[in-house]
């Protein structure tokens, strides 16, 4: 993954909590496939179980990869089926002015990318979409950069990943076979560590 | 040894620096249990690959349990398929667990303390965000997903960068009624709940200091609440005497070293945040997230955390004063708020009282260890007398995975982390408080200041 160009689709609530994103009597399985459909269900349906219309997911007409949402994203439990939900959804990037870290790690381990912007730069980015949902942003992970380019609005921000994330998330590496990859020096490390 | 507790214990356990930011931590207690372990079991299973060091992990069923008839077969087929898939997973990769209706059963971080499995200057992770708890004993403890649960058991270690470091300091004397609860609520009202995103965060003052190990669990089980990777308390004498009373042969030699991780007087923190005790009383939150909590007295208006959302969520008016308001839940519990010193300060208020007759009241034990000893002295009779339900252990309405879930609209006081949409059950509306807190307002069957009720 080396860019991601899409439409994007806003939900401009702070604090957006796992709970929110996939409520908890979702977790009842022990598989990792099948939970966008429960992405922000209690938001998303009403209780009948009809998509309510009023929900900017349901709104959004251009499946959009890109979600733009409110401080303090994926704050709540460390649950790692809320990132299972987004990226089975087909969101690839989220852009807010802040994650809570246990999320953030969740969803790198995921290949979504969390983008932390300023929040005037996010509040710009809303602003641009409420104006013009057809709006395409490009994210490009070589860069490091969010980028508009219509005719009436440009934008340009750099954002920050951690350069190893970096190179694994473009490379398709995981943590996992790194850690394989070590395993000597995990032992040598265990006969010399006292707990 | 000069530097902070949480960097002395970080530097101990880097396998290796990997980059500049990040390195390969080496874990030494891991503990899993049946709602984010599947997945991860499945990936070693796939691969063909045992568990790396099965001694070092410990499992135990909390989040599905039924708190009644816990030695019936679990109704829910789900529920019931994952606390069976945990069963298969631990005998097919030899570890350890204490499933339902076992001794040492109960909710995750309850019985890692109480076993003596929690030990200072170790690095404890859980598929949960609630570990920090752990960091009471002054250990690097903290959630993880289910891809480093994959990590952890393949490897016993993980890829992390190492983190900021903040000391939040609350000194002086807490008032009468003011407890670790209301401690963790007030620090996180004025922090918010990002306040220490990318920090661990270590608790000290005279507060800590003189807090057991159960009021400093409390606390550091909250860490996540305002933000933090995770949140610890530096090693002590209470810490000591709560470890020896578990466990056998404790050397000098051991407490010596153990003493030597605390933070140095010149210790460096990213961040120093100093709060003064006498400031905080009785606290209840106000809205969905944790970070809404005033003092119990006053207008909701004295906090300007509360989203217009939370507050029609929660349907309280931005100047509504609480005292007064009727609620029809409580629920006593959780890894917050659920062990033996929690139960024995519900019991002093329920002694010789009987709850408010349209309330519902649940008990639900941390641990077995912890209901037994509540049934051991004479609590389970009290709060029967009083019209509380004392039920069997695990994390019940806190989450509302079992068949524990507050009614649509029904407003609970709860003692446990969260108040969340729909945490305690689809349209619950939860209130956030101190066990004594919960305890007065069963009695009055309104939200009552605790204080009235102490003598
Ligand atoms: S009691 Fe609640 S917060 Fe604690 S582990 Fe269980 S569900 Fe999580």
């Amino acid at each position: 993954m080396k860019t991601i160009q899409s439409t994007g689709v806003v939900l401009a609530i702070d604090n957006i909590d796992t709970d929110q994103i996939i409520p908890a009597k979702f977790l009842k399985s022990t598989e990792k496939s099948g939970f966008g459909k429960h992405l922000f269900a209690n938001w998303r349906y009403k209780k009948n179980g009809n998509p309510n219309p009023d929900f900017a997911l349901n709104m959004d007409q251009h499946n959009s990869s890109i979600l733009i949402t409110g401080n303090n994203f994926g704050c709540g439990s460390s649950r790692e089926h809320a990132a299972w939900a987004i990226s089975d959804y087909g969101i690839k990037a989220i852009i807010s002015s802040q994650f809570a870290d246990i999320f953030k790690g969740n969803a790198l381990n995921n290949d979504i990318l969390p983008i932390a912007l300023k929040s005037e730069d996010v509040s710009l980015l809303m602003h641009q979409i409420a104006q013009n949902p057809k709006t395409k942003i490009e994210v490009n992970i070589n860069q490091q950069t969010v980028e508009i380019n219509e005719s009436n609005f440009s934008f340009n921000k750099g954002f920050e990943i951690d350069p190893l994330k970096k190179k694994f998330i473009v490379e398709g590496i995981g943590d996992l076979e790194f850690l394989l990859s070590i395993q000597k020096e995990i032992e040598t490390f265990e006969n010399s560590h006292v707990v | 040894m000069s530097g902070t507790i949480i960097d002395k214990i970080w530097d101990q356990h880097v396998v290796k620096a990997v980059t500049e930011g990040v390195d390969a931590l080496y874990i030494d207690t891991h503990y899993i249990h049946e709602v984010t372990s599947p997945q991860a079991f499945t990936g070693l299973n796939d691969r063909g690959q045992k568990v790396f060091r099965p001694k070092q992990t410990i499992a135990t069923a909390d989040h599905n349990v039924p708190t009644v008839d816990q030695h019936l077969t679990i109704k829910n087929e789900l529920s019931l398929n994952q606390v069976n898939t945990l069963i298969k997973n631990c005998v097919d990769h030899n570890i350890e667990l204490f499933g339902i209706g076992h001794e040492k059963n109960g909710i995750v971080h309850v019985i890692g303390p109480e076993n003596g499995l929690t030990l200072p200057g170790m690095t404890i992770v859980c598929g949960d965000s609630h570990t920090s708890t752990h960091g009471a004993f002054g250990t690097i403890a903290f959630g993880i997903g289910t891809s480093q649960v994959e990590h952890v058991l393949s490897t016993q270690c993980l890829l992390l960068g190492r983190p900021k470091t903040m000391r939040i300091e609350v000194n002086g004397k807490l008032g009468k009624g003011v407890e670790a609860k209301d401690v963790a609520l007030y620090i996180i009202s004025q922090l918010g709940t990002e306040g220490a995103t990318g920090h661990f965060v270590e608790f000290a003052g005279t507060v800590f200091e003189n807090f057991s190990m159960e009021e400093r669990m409390t606390v550091c089980n909250m860490s996540i609440e305002m933000g933090a990777k995770g949140g610890l308390v530096g090693i002590d004498q209470t810490t000591i005497d709560y470890i020896k009373k578990r466990i056998d042969h404790l050397s000098d030699k051991k407490i010596k070293s153990w003493k030597l991780l605390n933070s140095s007087s010149d210790a460096c923190f990213d961040q120093v945040i100093e709060l003064e005790a006498s400031t905080i009383t009785p606290m209840i939150t106000t809205g969905t997230s944790p970070d809404t909590g005033i003092n119990i007295t006053s207008n909701v208006n004295s906090t300007s955390r509360n989203s217009d959302k939370g507050l029609n969520y929660m349907q309280i008016e931005k100047n509504e004063v609480l005292i007064g308001k009727s609620i029809d839940y409580v629920f006593i519990g959780s890894c917050t708020n659920g062990r033996i010193e929690d139960l024995r300060k519900v019991a002093e208020i329920a002694k010789h009282r009987k709850k408010a007759d349209h309330v519902t009241v649940w008990i639900v034990p941390g641990s077995n260890q912890v209901r037994n000893q509540a049934i051991a002295e004479g609590l389970d009779v009290i709060f029967k007398d009083a019209g509380f339900e004392f039920r069997e252990p695990g994390c019940s309405a806190c989450l509302a995975m079992n068949e524990d879930k507050i009614p649509s609209g029904a407003l609970c006081i709860s003692t446990s982390n969260r108040n969340f949409e729909g945490r305690q059950g689809d349209g619950a509306r939860t209130i956030l408080a101190s066990p004594i807190t919960a305890a007065a307002a069963a009695i009055k069957g309104e939200i009552t200041d605790p204080r009235t009720y102490l003598n």
